[in-house]
């Protein structure tokens, strides 16, 4: 028989105070930045100074997020570390970038290439805890994380391990994010104060983070839920998505009225969030439907922060009026839905249950 | 234990534009490695590399795209090698099953934004090219010109990328997740990985001689390949021929230094003893090592103490590393491995080790000099990346 | 030559992000390597590059560094008799 694959751990670092708090009793919506940073936790809690000194930003906030989420799922080891992440460790990626054209490639030094490579969080995450297990890194915009999550559930599935770290990072970097403002992928200031559900403009407001997981074949008294699916999708039609949903739904036995909650990832884009805008009108008009990404901005990984809060919710079984979408209610949450997709690409379903 | 099937392949690297074009150059020693010329760099005198001998300008005009496409390098030469796979294994409705694309790179777009950084504010034409820079779109551009809207992802695992993304095409499809998968990995050349080894100091001046003692470093190189696997239901339903078949994979990690590899070579010891696992074969069933050697002196000795782990006998089978011809060509080196690897099985062929010398004072393995026939079953192909990632593939005749 | 060794110090500090270390902590025959400072062969491709930027020394091979970075002591008498800046 397959094994089933449990959340049993959950780590966060965010653009909110996601760590060392209950739940999100501390969230605040900001809408009048483009681009939010993360709230930093004290690094100096996890990590050596010595071992710190040539760690990106990124790589610290894994190695956080990761050791928060081994705690809380009571394990000090894992079979395996799979990392999803859209740009890496992008400051790096610009320091050194900028030091072969400013310099015209003469004095480099090796620091800030080797933490440019995509799979250096994953590496070091390893280093520390010695984890000489399986060790993948997807880079895929805005699948990375499902990428990691489709692989490691297949890993559980087959036997290949046990337990798994598995979880989405990206940083900013301050020229990428003017980059990004060039050609229109951020919000402009003119456009706000952002309005995430109610928006008439393009571009995101842009964020940052860190979320991880342990993920094991049983069942534990730290179990937040079960994953039950994960479906990538390169593209899809506006009009092909409610019947995919369904499908998908379908492959797993359920049909829309068993759905308890559906996350949805609004990013404030008039032109992306038609896909989830058709959804929610018809097909999930009365599922009570959250949003997140005015909490977490919107990065490639940002949808590790939704499988955070949806499986706090399932656990807690309690939806923070900030995230909600719609007023409509249930009396239990025990499957929860995820849906992701940016600009008509890279679609995710992603399956929770109690 | 059969193993995936694998029902097409394409390349192009610096030996080659086609798969037949490579195996031309590996058996007649006509090697890819030269001065650079396509990336004006302060280098140029001092180093030499694998490249691919096209410009950007001719690569459009063979891709047929549009005077505003925004491809960056990695996505054509990524393009033009999945359409050779694609049409290899006889597909012609890209969607007609659960068909998916993984592809690999470690660099991306990178060719463009080092060349285009500071112009993009000034220049309003360049705009375009700034979301070409992440991994994923390479597979993005690669996935619209194949038409192919399933499943796509990308891995990055440095110099292992490419062996993962094969290994994880093989486990899609042994665990009925897709019907067939187009695997593989592609890299250009770029100032910024060019730069980087320098700073590492791992490349050498000179033609890369794997398994030597007097090895200097690597050659970097650029290249792309893909290969398609399909399931037993489809080559059963569809009569589909089979190439050779993915019979073993392993991944571990080293976890013990961000670039160098252990004295021991533990990740890739432990990476060969998984594959072997899965395969449910014995080392000494192995006809061919494709081994990484990189031929620098961490690499090569690392890799070598691992394989004697392995064959505690000392009786390691015939063994060469191919980079002599096209240079390291990072996150696609295993992609074009495992093209290799297939050629090797099927022309019952095992490549030479150019450039080898003098044996490695350390112990006394010696790498397969000239180009010898004989039948080959299966086929170990090894490759290691930064992070200390370390994967092993094994190829079968099917 | 006292200066010198003052100044690698602040450099040594500075460049590899030794947050926690001041200049009295280090002394002139402490060991950068393993025990002593604690440095790794990334940092002693660092080194490299402040031995060609400063001080015009160019080493071709990382091994080379080996007897030079043993402690300041010795890396200050290198660059004194080496150095073309």
């Amino acid at each position: 028989m397959t094994k089933k694959t449990y959340i049993n751990g959950v780590g966060c670092i965010s653009t909110q105070k996601t760590f060392d708090t209950v739940f999100l009793e501390e969230a605040v919506v900001n809408t009048t930045e483009t681009v939010l940073s993360i709230v930093s936790p004290v690094y100096k809690d996890y990590i050596s100074p010595a071992a710190a000194r040539r760690m990106a930003k990124g790589v610290k906030n894994g190695i956080v997020a990761s050791a928060l989420a081994m705690k809380d799922a009571n394990v000090e080891n894992v079979d395996a570390i799979i990392t999803g992440t859209g740009l890496g460790c992008i400051e790096d990626s610009e320091k050194f970038l900028k030091n072969i054209l400013d310099n015209n490639e003469e004095f480099l030094t090796p620091t800030s290439f080797i933490q440019s490579t995509h799979n250096t969080v994953g590496a070091q995450i390893a280093l520390s805890l010695q984890c000489k297990g399986y060790n993948f890194t997807y880079v895929n915009g805005a699948v990375s994380f499902e990428s990691a999550l489709l692989d490691a559930k297949m890993q559980i599935e087959e036997n290949e391990a046990n337990s798994i770290l598995v979880g989405g990072v990206d940083e900013n970097g301050e020229y990428t994010l003017s980059l990004f403002k060039l050609a229109g992928r951020i919000k402009k200031e003119n456009d706000l104060p952002s309005n995430i559900l109610n928006t008439t403009s393009t571009g995101v407001v842009y964020g940052e983070g860190a979320s991880f997981f342990v993920l094991e074949n049983e069942r534990k008294d730290s179990t937040y839920a079960e994953i039950l699916d994960v479906e990538i999708r390169n593209t899809l039609e506006e009009n092909e998505i409610e019947s995919e949903l369904i499908t998908f739904l379908k492959v797993n036995n359920l049909e829309i009225s068993d759905v308890d909650a559906v996350v949805l990832g609004f990013g404030g884009n008039i032109e992306s969030d038609v896909y989830y805008k058709n959804l929610a009108e018809n097909a999930f008009a009365k599922t009570p439907q959250l949003y997140y990404k005015h909490l977490s901005g919107e990065y490639d990984t940002a949808s590790a922060f939704a499988l955070w809060m949806a499986s706090k919710i399932i656990k807690t079984q309690d939806i923070p009026e900030i995230v909600k979408v719609n007023s409509v209610t249930k009396p239990v949450y025990n499957i929860i839905l995820l849906y992701n997709q940016v600009n008509g690409k890279n679609h995710s379903f992603t399956l929770l249950s109690k | 234990m059969k193993g995936v099937a694998i029902t097409g392949m394409g390349i192009i690297s610096s030996i080659g534009n086609s798969v037949e074009e490579n195996y031309i150059s590996l058996i007649e020693n006509k090697i890819g490695i030269s001065k650079i010329q396509n990336i004006p760099t302060v280098h140029a005198d001092v180093i030499k590399v694998g490249e691919i001998k096209k410009t950007n300008e001719e690569l459009v005009s063979e891709l047929q795209l549009s005077e505003n496409n925004n491809f960056s390098r990695t996505a054509m030469i990524g393009t033009l090698a999945a359409k050779q796979a694609v049409e290899n294994a006889g597909i012609t409705l890209i969607n007609e099953f659960r068909t998916g694309l993984i592809s690999a790179t470690s660099v991306g777009g990178m060719d463009m934004t080092e060349k285009h950084y500071y112009d993009y504010f000034e220049n309003p034409d360049l705009v375009k090219y700034i979301s070409c820079h992440d991994g994923g779109d390479v597979a993005e551009k690669i996935a619209s010109e194949l038409g192919l809207k399933g499943m796509v992802t990308t891995i990055s695992t440095a110099c292992s990328s490419a062996a993962n993304s094969i290994m994880l095409g093989a486990r899609l499809i042994k665990t009925g997740k897709l019907d067939r998968v187009i695997v593989g990995g592609t890299d250009a050349l770029a100032k910024f990985t060019i730069n980087g080894f320098k700073t590492l100091m791992i490349l050498s001046d000179d033609y890369n001689k794997p398994f030597d003692n007097t090895r200097k470093g690597l050659n970097l190189g650029e290249a792309a390949a893909f290969l398609v696997l399909e399931s037993d239901e489809m080559v059963e339903k569809y009569n589909k021929k089979v190439l050779a078949r993915v019979s073993g994979y392993g991944n571990a990690n080293d976890a013990f230094h961000q670039t160098a590899s252990s004295e021991n070579g533990d990740g890739a010891y432990l990476a060969m003893k998984k594959a072997f696992e899965v395969s449910g074969l014995q080392p000494s069933e192995i006809d061919y090592i494709n081994v990484h050697g990189t031929a620098t002196p961490n690499n090569d000795l690392s890799e070598g103490r691992a394989l004697l782990r392995i064959y505690e006998d000392g009786k390691v089978p015939d063994f060469s590393s191919t980079k002599p011809f096209t240079g390291h060509t990072l996150a696609a080196a295993a992609a074009i491995e495992a093209v290799y690897s297939v050629l090797a099985i099927q022309n019952s062929v095992v490549y030479p080790n150019l450039n080898f010398e003098i044996p490695m004072e350390e112990f006394e393995l010696q790498p397969q000099t000239s180009l010898k026939m004989k039948n080959i079953e299966h086929v170990l192909s090894n490759s290691f990346g930064f992070g200390g990632n370390c994967s092993t593939l094994i190829f079968s005749k099917s | 030559m006292e200066a010198l060794k003052e100044e690698l110090k602040n450099k040594i500090i500075t460049t590899l992000n030794l947050e926690d270390i001041a200049i009295e902590d280090i002394a002139d025959n402490d060991p950068l390597f393993g025990d002593g400072l604690g440095l790794d062969s990334i940092d002693a491709l660092e080194l490299i590059v402040i031995l060609d930027k400063d001080y015009g020394i160019k080493l071709v091979d990382p091994k080379e560094g080996k007897s030079i970075f043993q402690s300041i002591e010795t890396m200050a008498a290198y660059i004194s008799a080496n150095r073309t800046k």
